[in-house]
């Protein structure tokens, strides 16, 4: 079942929406960090200077769901992009498409930044969240990540 | 990478069938449009068919149709009928070496290996139908199938 424009608001984050967030982090990777996400919200959410952008997905006066994302100019050699720095879907209220709708926003917030491609970075065998980029038609970035143990 | 061509012409086929999930396809017209003998493309339709993937339709031509849920159903649950390599390749490669140049050569083959099984993991039947959508429409095409 896809989730109902009429049933779904997305839009920018706000001050209030945070315990929702820190809850649904929480939730999903079993740690709270409520400064990590008062420091996201000021850099990304209650900045309002452009390209960083911070949505979120209420349903019912609740939040469903946030993405985090950013236009930066020449990262890695690479001509301006938008990054996707992260998603997040409370596992209540998944497989309505609200990962879709939150990822097509930030798109169109990225479109509208004068850019015309979205990456992201993952963990590759974050299989769930590999799947989900996937299915939005995200395929390999000619980028690399190396890495050493520093002896 | 190179997969194995009956590898190749189970994707085909998986792909071909998902297209249209209620469709019969014909095993001839699929062993003509990718040019494989009907001996070779049955024993790897028969796999797939023992897989759960794909079931043979009954009645006059005979056929196959998908079986699985494509929403689901990812590319290294095809591939990895038919390539153990693949799925083995890894450890195989670190138990068979026994120098320390093996060893070194066995640690970059493993990192292929490895970024290969994500990638084919990651992709599902419906995403790749989406590709080839994709790839139709850039190109101003009608659909292969
Ligand atoms: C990845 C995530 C954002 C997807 O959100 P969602 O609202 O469920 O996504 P959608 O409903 O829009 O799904 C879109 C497609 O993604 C794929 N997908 C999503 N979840 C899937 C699953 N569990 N299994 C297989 N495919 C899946 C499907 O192709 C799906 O399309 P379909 O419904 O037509 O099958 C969500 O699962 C999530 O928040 N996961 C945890 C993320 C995380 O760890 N964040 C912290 C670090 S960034």
């Amino acid at each position: 079942m896809q989730a109902q424009s009429a049933d779904l608001l997305v839009r920018p984050v706000r001050a209030r929406d945070l315990d929702s967030i820190i809850a649904i982090d929480a939730q999903i990777t079993g740690i709270e960090k409520a400064e990590y996400w008062q420091e996201r919200f000021h850099r990304y959410g209650e900045r309002k200077r452009q390209p960083c952008f911070f949505l979120v997905a209420e349903c019912d006066g609740g939040i469903d769901g946030f993405i985090i994302g950013e236009v930066r100019d020449w990262e890695f050699g690479t001509p301006a992009c938008g990054w996707v720095f992260g998603i997040s879907v409370r596992p209540e209220a998944r497989l309505s498409g609200i990962g879709t709708r939150l990822l097509d926003a930030l798109c169109n917030c990225f479109k509208n930044a004068g850019v015309s491609k979205v990456r992201t970075l993952l963990v590759f065998d974050d299989m769930l969240v590999m799947t989900f980029y996937r299915s939005q038609g995200m395929m390999a970035a000619p980028i690399i990540t190396l890495e050493r143990n520093l002896e | 990478m190179k997969l194995q061509k009956s590898t190749v012409i189970a994707l085909c086929s998986v792909l071909e069938a998902a297209h249209e999930p209620g469709r019969q396809i014909s095993s001839a017209g699929i062993a003509e449009k990718y040019g494989v003998s009907p001996h070779h493309l049955a024993k790897v339709l028969r796999r797939l068919g023992r897989a759960g993937l794909l079931e043979s339709a009954r009645g006059v031509g005979g056929g196959y149709r998908f079986s699985g849920n494509a929403k689901r159903v990812t590319l290294m649950d095809v591939i990895g009928l038919f390539e153990e390599m693949i799925v083995e390749a890894a450890g195989q490669r670190e138990k068979a070496a026994s120098t320390d140049v093996e060893r070194a050569i066995a640690q970059v083959l493993g990192e292929i290996d490895e970024t290969a099984k994500a990638v084919f993991k990651s992709i599902t039947i419906a995403t790749m139908l989406r590709l080839i959508e994709r790839q139709n429409r850039v190109a101003g095409q009608s659909p292969p199938v």
